[in-house]
């Protein structure tokens, strides 16, 4: 199921551990598989999650385009997807998944049920950013003439930009326990690797180097994302 | 400039319906800096936000520049908005921008944020004397430097007329002073008219031509800042101009002033006296003229408008008769008399 072929650096740290070079190698064509698949995931249920979370804001009572029946009746929907715990869910879309890929197995296939699990938490974390900017700001928008539009892309989004960075974060870390789950369930990645070779064939060396790289991952991620939201907030400063 | 007639706000809630403004009428002329002056609660907030219609009115019309805002849709609205600058408690200044940026921001709302509205910006910094800040964003600003930015972005449009909601109540005095000098300025280079609301008495002497007092959701007095000052008609204003004018005594005066002995009486009263007689030296004249005395026992001089203005504090002693005929010579003098104790 490897993919990769053998790249001259395996050979290095496979005699720099006393591995065996599959070992190495899955280590590697899993943690690719599975940025990928997180990667891909969060890039599209940003697309979509964050027009919809702007929408669940601005049509908000007392916002800009107040439409309460149309808000509540979003935000339900969006609650209802949130509460299927995510290994439900992923069975659940099996035949949407492969009526848009062709499969159900596989890391491109993955990506359906993970994008789709993450655009409603996006939505609600967007939501969260955007509603803690000070009213007024609106306000000084709509009292020199603005609409809806430039409202939302000159005040709300730039303003709430930390914000909404550090959401990017945890949408990602979200993903890659999800990603997790769906290898389970042949999706690949870091999760098939601990559960077919770690647990199924009893090999402790891939459970804990899978965990220490998902480890690694995680750290790596929030720290790009405090980075770069820190790097807003200092210039604003 | 702007004409409001008979405007209603009533918030309406599950529970109750609470009146912010009762049948409001106005005239604000062309040029002028009006204020409107109550306590908070009062509804001069909702009345200044009515005019560019952040908040819709229940009824009555606003009419801004020849135009009616109250029936416009929400696109001439915003059009409408475009003429009518404003300026906040808060400052509102966008976190995300850098001062000139912000300054920039309402005219990328019109659509010509070119090179001319970039020069626009240019010239703005310079009026508000904020040209060294342009890079600077509104957190590293003072307060006072941010009301500055706030005005230069309200200005930014060429508006017609200025809203100020509360802009210096978040300031020190000293602060406050500044800013409302820059609005005087403004006021006058380009006879912008000005609107404010404000709780504090001080803003209106030291900028206001005219003057509203709203209380309890109803304008209870109107008219030029210094017969407002001078001739309080209501207890609001009373209350809003002796709260700068000193014009309560304190108790301990009142009790304290000596009782006349033989034929002599003692009086106490308050004079006031308003612009040229405030320079005249009345009462030492009076004292002269009359076989009077008179005990100081309270003054205040102030200026409205660059005008003096002021209250004295006297305690007349003498016959009754000589009281009466130097009261008259005050009188005669112009100035305003009235009798707080007779003994």
């Amino acid at each position: 199921m490897f993919s990769f072929g053998v790249i001259p650096i395996y050979a290095f740290i496979n005699s720099f551990l006393g591995t065996d070079s599959w070992i190495v190698e899955g280590l590697l064509v899993a943690t690719w598989e599975s940025i990928y698949m997180v990667f891909i995931s969060t890039v599209i249920s940003y697309l979509l999650g964050l027009p919809l979370g702007v929408i669940l804001v601005v049509t908000a009572r007392g916002h800009i385009l107040e439409n309460t029946y149309f808000n509540q009746v979003l935000g339900s929907i969006v609650n209802a997807v949130r509460s299927i715990p995510f290994i439900i869910f992923l069975i659940l879309v099996i035949p949407l998944t492969k009526l848009i890929v062709g499969t159900s197995i596989g890391t491109i296939a993955s990506i359906v049920p993970l994008t789709l699990a993450a655009v409603p938490f996006v939505a609600r974390l967007v939501e969260t950013s955007l509603k803690e900017i000070e009213w007024g700001l609106v306000e000084a928008a709509m009292s020199m003439g603005a609409n809806t539009w430039q409202i939302i892309r000159k005040v709300l989004l730039p303003e709430a930009k930390p914000s909404l960075l550090l959401g990017i974060a945890i949408t990602s870390i979200n993903l890659i326990g999800y990603s997790a789950m769906a290898g389970i369930v042949g999706g690949g990645g870091l999760g098939t690797l601990a559960y077919y070779y770690g647990y199924q064939r009893y090999e402790d060396t891939v459970m804990w180097a899978t965990v220490i790289v998902l480890i690694l991952l995680v750290q790596g991620i929030q720290s790009l994302g405090d980075g770069m939201a820190n790097r807003v907030v200092k210039r604003r400063r | 400039m702007i004409k409001i007639r008979n405007l209603t706000k009533i918030y309406r809630t599950q529970e109750q319906e609470i009146t912010a403004l009762n049948n409001v009428s106005l005239d604000i002329k062309k040029g002028e800096i009006y204020g409107i002056i109550g306590l908070s609660g009062a509804g001069k907030s909702t009345l200044v936000r009515c005019i560019n219609m952040l908040e819709r009115p229940t009824s009555g019309r606003i009419i801004v520049d020849g135009e009616e805002i109250t029936s416009l849709n929400n696109k001439e609205l915003r059009t409408a908005r475009q003429k009518i600058g404003m300026i906040f408690q808060h400052f509102n200044l966008l976190s995300s921008r850098n001062i000139f940026d912000n300054i920039l921001f309402p005219m990328e709302i019109t659509g010509a944020a070119g090179s001319e509205a970039r020069a626009r910006v240019g010239e703005l910094l310079d009026l508000v004397g904020l040209s060294d800040r342009a890079g600077s964003y509104p957190s590293q600003l003072s307060g006072g430097q941010k009301q500055r930015v706030g005005i230069a972005r309200a200005l930014a449009n060429q508006p017609a007329v200025l809203l100020s909601d509360e802009a210096t109540s978040a300031l020190d005095p000293r602060t406050t002073h500044s800013i409302l000098q820059l609005l005087k300025d403004i006021n006058k280079r380009f006879s912008l008219t000005i609107l404010l609301i404000t709780h504090d008495m001080n803003v209106i002497k030291e900028i206001c031509h005219r003057v509203a007092v709203i209380h309890d959701a109803e304008i209870v007095e109107e008219g030029d800042v210094l017969e407002v000052f001078s001739n309080p008609q209501t207890p609001t204003s009373k209350s809003f101009t002796s709260a700068i004018m000193g014009g309560d005594v304190p108790e301990g005066i009142l009790g304290d002033s000596s009782v006349g002995t033989g034929d002599n009486i003692s009086k106490l009263v308050r004079i006031s006296f308003i612009g040229k007689t405030a320079g005249e030296p009345v009462v030492s004249t009076m004292i002269r003229r009359f076989d009077v005395e008179a005990n100081i026992l309270y003054g205040n001089i102030d200026r409205v408008m660059g005008t003096p203005f002021g209250s004295l504090t006297l305690e007349l002693i003498g016959r009754s008769d000589s009281i009466d005929k130097a009261a008259e010579y005050l009188q005669s003098r112009g100035l305003k008399i009235e009798v707080l104790k007779d003994v």
